[in-house]
């Protein structure tokens, strides 16, 4: 089979999917197998490396090679993989307690680094797996079996701390649209760095519609700011608001008719970060599309071939060299 | 170019000869005591002597000058016959200054020489160290030979000649001034030493020329100066098998062994680490080897470092990680999900004095019963321990070999003793390395799916790495389906898969222990990792005394030899000496019910032959 034959169904496993009726990981599953083809990568090329949680299990969903490893450690294996293997399309799939708690700093240190994988934050702003406790994301004054009185915690956001760790693709969208999810996974796909998205993600037993502002219709129109590349930041109901440039520097909600122009290739990622700091996530105004989205050194590239040309005709020879090297003498 | 000539004329007196000599250079730690020991011990080795060193590093990189806690030093044993450790107590010890007197004078005998830097023996220094009075003056050094030279003036003097070199450069001389004092009062050739100060400084003529007029001064003054008493000469060591050899450390010795392992098969070597002593030198020395396939990673933590090792094993490469103590406590989950993956992995640690932070730059064997035991769930795995500089080698290929060929994590324990000291290695051949078979899958099976958790005989399940079409599949830290590898919460399935796991271990191919025993020996001294050399020295002073022992060492600590419980049961009397509090020992008295009398030792320092050989003599009531 040629890669240009491939079909969603090539990446479908057999394992029966086993997350909650209505789970938001189901969503994004799909986007992704529906994605994958158009990639021309073959499966057999393709490895998704995940974590523990909920959205941990996706490994096991997706027809390609795969690991499900440990809580947060996904990203130290994938680099490791990348490491030997720059060769293969690697994927890590992440829930927001694995990668921003116990695996917080797997994280920024594979963004600093830049190592050429697509990491995907399925946050539902809450601990799936273990029942429904607060993870780094969940609001302050959250009620939880662990926050009976209410979180006391200030929430951590995925798209600032991904730009403050200096990655060079940045991307949120949403569980409930699946266009927009694959328009920006597309983009994230054909990143050569590392490429980190958040994903809004509905978990209906714990966390219910905790991103209803940007999911209803009526809401969302509202709340929605879409990053284009490009295009003038504009959002509300008629596209009559945007986001603005303050004379003092610093950026704001004004007109539409003075709105910036989002440059996701800026070298700066300071604007992106402003755009991403306005609003309230939880609550909405809130940006969706690609923050960022720039071309730096990549860690590890040509390392493949590197070894593969260092290894050509090792042998013997070599090993005899090494163990003969300096300060010799025979005994008779 | 001046050159430094031994006098073998000119003077009228002869060498004495000796067997065996312990020196121990000892200073501050900026005083380049590391370098010189070094150099006298690499020169040694071009003697032909065998040989054992002893580095002891302070754990501050530079504590305050002329405290005891900045006190480096470097002890050398050197032979004209096989020897085993770098020896208890120094016959001469070269004290920089006050400090690294009072830090060593306990570790003398009555009767030992010292030569002291007289020059830093100032009131200022000498209260630094806790001195009330010069124990140069005040009687108290009386019994031991005390050669005061005054090596501040002797190099300044001897760098009247140099131009352009600085006061601070001429201080740092100094080391090598006394170098060439020794290298004299011990008849080592200094062509060696004078070589590498060559090379060293061939981009500075003003250091090499500074260094070599120290080297000349102080074998010049070794030479003139009655006070250094007699030159003592030790004959090339005549009883070591014949062959190449070259001076290593065990952190060379099993970075090459890692190396060959890569080569020997065809697998791309990948350590990832963080830095922690004394493992740190593993990553640098395999920093330098991008040209033979082998790409190194300095981790964010040592959880990063080894789940890298893990993904690069995933892709088909060798992954190795290394560390020491605290660092293989944070490793411990990880390992746990390679056991239960059945992936290769290779874990080194190199051991040091816990708990905790404990002595960072200190010995101790402490961590057995972690590697061997340090992980939820049942999760055995096979632990290999190198027992000196030399072997390591061997052990660093054997531990990759099992990791491959069984698809298990593997624990390689070295420690800080066998890492750092240096020992003549007889260089092995790269022919005589066992070979390393990786046997990876890359056909699709014409009776249909592809089972990564199927089973040859020997328990071992296959690999198929990403790359491969076809042969696409799952493979995760829930408990597995018998043979398909689905996620599987059977109770049954895990018992039966529990006990493929635990049975592929047990049954790897390990070699018999070998014993050397005499004829009636009652006891056995059994060992394992580098207690190795103490035990072998600590034997031979017992069989010298006319009392039969026997003797054998483990270098599999998992699984064990399948003759152990038969020679342990075979003895009297068995005596385990180990640098912790008895880890080994429970564990063969659990597994043999055989009641081992233990040895034990905390001290931070390697194990003594005098002591082995009383904890001998003891067990026999002798
Ligand atoms: C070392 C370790 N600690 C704790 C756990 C238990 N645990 C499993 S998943 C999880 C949190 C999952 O939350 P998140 O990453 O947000 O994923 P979700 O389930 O919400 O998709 C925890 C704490 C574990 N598996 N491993
Ligand atoms: S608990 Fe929430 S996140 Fe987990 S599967 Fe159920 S709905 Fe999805
Ligand atoms: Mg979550």
């Amino acid at each position: 089979m040629t890669t240009a034959e491939l079909t969603k169904a090539d990446f479908q496993s057999d394992q029966e999917t086993r997350w909650c009726p209505g789970c938001g990981d189901y969503a994004i599953l799909s986007a992704v197998q529906g994605l994958l083809p158009e990639l021309g990568v073959a499966p057999e090329n393709t490895v998704f490396i995940s974590g523990i949680g909920c959205a941990g299990r996706f490994t096991y969903y997706v027809d390609t090679y795969g690991m499900h490893s440990i809580h947060g450690r996904a990203p130290a294996v994938a680099t490791g993989l990348v490491a030997a293997r720059d060769d293969l399309s690697v994927w890590v799939v992440s829930g927001d307690g694995d990668a921003l708690s116990i695996g917080g700093n797997h994280l920024i240190h594979s963004l600093r680094r830049n190592v050429p994988m697509k990491l995907l934050i399925c946050n539902n702003r809450i601990y799936g797996l273990t029942k429904g406790q607060i993870s780094p994301t969940s609001e302050r004054g959250k009620v939880t079996k662990s926050t009976p009185e209410g979180s006391v915690e200030a929430p951590l956001d995925p798209i600032s701390l991904a730009l403050g760790s200096g990655a060079t693709f940045v991307a949120r969208t949403v569980d409930r649209d699946k266009a927009h999810m694959t328009e920006v996974l597309r983009a994230a796909a054909h990143h050569p760095g590392m490429a980190v998205v958040e994903i809004l993600q509905n978990c209906p037993v714990f966390n219910d519609e905790h991103h209803i502002h940007v999911t209803d219709k009526a809401q969302a129109a509202i709340n929605r700011i879409e990053l284009v590349h490009g295009q003038p930041v504009r959002f509300g109901a008629e596209g009559e608001r945007g986001v603005v440039a303050l004379p003092g520097g610093g950026l704001a909600f004004g007109d539409a008719a003075d709105a910036i122009i989002h440059d996701a290739t800026a070298a700066d990622p300071t604007l992106a970060f402003a755009i991403n700091g306005l609003g309230d996530p939880m609550t909405g105004p809130v940006a969706l599309g690609i923050f960022r989205n720039v071309q730096a050194p990549i860690w590890a590239e040509g390392v493949t071939a590197r070894l593969k040309a260092s290894r050509v005709g090792l042998g013997d020879a070599d090993i005899d060299a090494l163990l003969h090297e300096g300060n010799t003498w025979t005994v008779a | 170019m001046t050159t430094v000539e031994r006098n073998q004329s000119g003077t009228d007196h002869q060498p004495e000869e000796r067997e065996s000599v312990i020196v121990r250079f000892a200073g501050d730690s900026g005083d380049g005591m590391q370098l010189a020991g070094g150099r006298f011990a690499d020169a040694t080795a071009m003697a032909g002597n065998d040989l054992a060193t002893l580095p002891n590093f302070p754990a501050e990189i530079r504590a305050p000058a002329d405290t005891l806690g900045g006190v480096s030093s470097f002890q050398i044993h050197f032979a004209s016959r096989d020897i085993a450790t770098p020896g208890d107590s120094p016959n001469i010890l070269v004290a920089m200054n006050p400090a690294a007197l009072r830090a060593n004078i306990g570790d003398l005998e009555k009767g030992a020489a010292i030569l002291v830097n007289e020059d830093a023996f100032t009131k200022r220094a000498l209260m630094k160290a806790g001195y009330e009075t010069s124990p140069l003056d005040d009687g108290s050094l009386d019994g031991f030979q005390v050669t005061r030279v005054s090596m501040t003036e002797m190099v300044t003097r001897a760098a009247e000649d140099v131009e352009g070199a600085t006061t601070r450069d001429i201080q740092k001389s100094r080391n090598i001034f006394a170098l060439g004092l020794v290298s004299w009062m011990y008849d080592r050739p200094a062509e060696v030493t004078q070589k590498w100060i060559e090379g060293k400084f061939a981009k500075s003529p003003v250091l090499r020329d500074l260094n070599l007029a120290a080297l000349r001064a102080g074998y010049a003054y070794g030479e003139t100066a009655e006070l250094v008493g007699t030159q003592i000469t030790v004959p090339a060591a005549n009883d070591v098998p014949p062959g190449l050899y070259r001076n290593v450390n065990g952190t060379q010795t099993l970075v090459m062994g890692l190396l060959a392992a890569s080569i020997r098969s065809g697998m791309n070597l990948v350590l990832a680490a963080y830095p922690i002593t004394p493992a740190t030198d593993i990553l640098h020395e395999l920093s330098r080897r991008g040209g033979h396939g082998v790409r190194t990673i300095q981790a964010e933590d040592e959880i990063a470092a080894v789940g890298m090792a893990l993904g690069a094993s995933y892709g088909g490469a060798l992954g190795v990680t290394s560390t020491s103590g605290p660092g293989m406590d944070l490793k411990a989950e990880t390992i746990g999900l390679a056991v239960m993956l059945e992936l290769p992995l290779v874990v080194i640690d190199v051991q040091r004095s816990g708990p905790s932070t404990g002595m960072p730059t200190k010995q101790e064997q402490s961590d057995l019963m972690m590697a061997l035991y340090g992980r939820h769930g049942e999760a055995p795995l096979p632990v290999v321990a190198a027992s000196t500089p030399g072997q390591a080698f061997e052990a660093a290929i054997e531990a990759c070999r099992i990791a491959v060929e069984y698809r298990t994590p593997v624990i390689l324990l070295s420690d800080n003793f066998i890492a750092n000291s240096t020992e003549p290695w007889l260089v092995p051949s790269a022919a005589d390395i066992p070979a390393i078979d990786q046997n990876l899958t890359t056909e699709i099976p014409a009776d249909g799916d592809f089972l990564p958790y199927a089973r040859d005989e020997r328990l071992v399940r296959p690999i198929a790495i990403p790359g491969t079409p076809g042969l696409q599949h799952r493979i995760g830290g829930l408990e597995k389906e018998e043979g398909t590898g689905n996620i599987s919460y059977d109770g049954p399935n895990h018992e039966r898969m529990s006990q493929i796991r635990a049975g592929k271990i047990a049954g790897i191919d390990v070699p018999d222990v070998e014993v050397d025993a005499d004829e009636g020996a009652e006891v056995l001294i059994l060992g394992w990792g580098s207690s190795a050399g103490a035990i072998r020295a600590g034997v031979r002073r017992v069989r010298q005394r006319g009392i039969p022992v026997a003797r054998t060492h483990l270098h599999h600590l998992n699984p064990l030899p399948a003759n152990l419980g038969e020679v342990l049961r075979s003895y009297k009397q068995v005596l385990l000496p180990e640098m912790n509090a008895g880890q080994l020992s429970k564990v063969l008295r659990a597994e043999y019910l055989v009641d081992i009398k233990s040895h034990t030792n905390l001290q931070g320092r390697p194990l003594r032959a005098a002591e082995i050989e009383t904890a001998i003599l003891e067990v026999l009531g002798a």
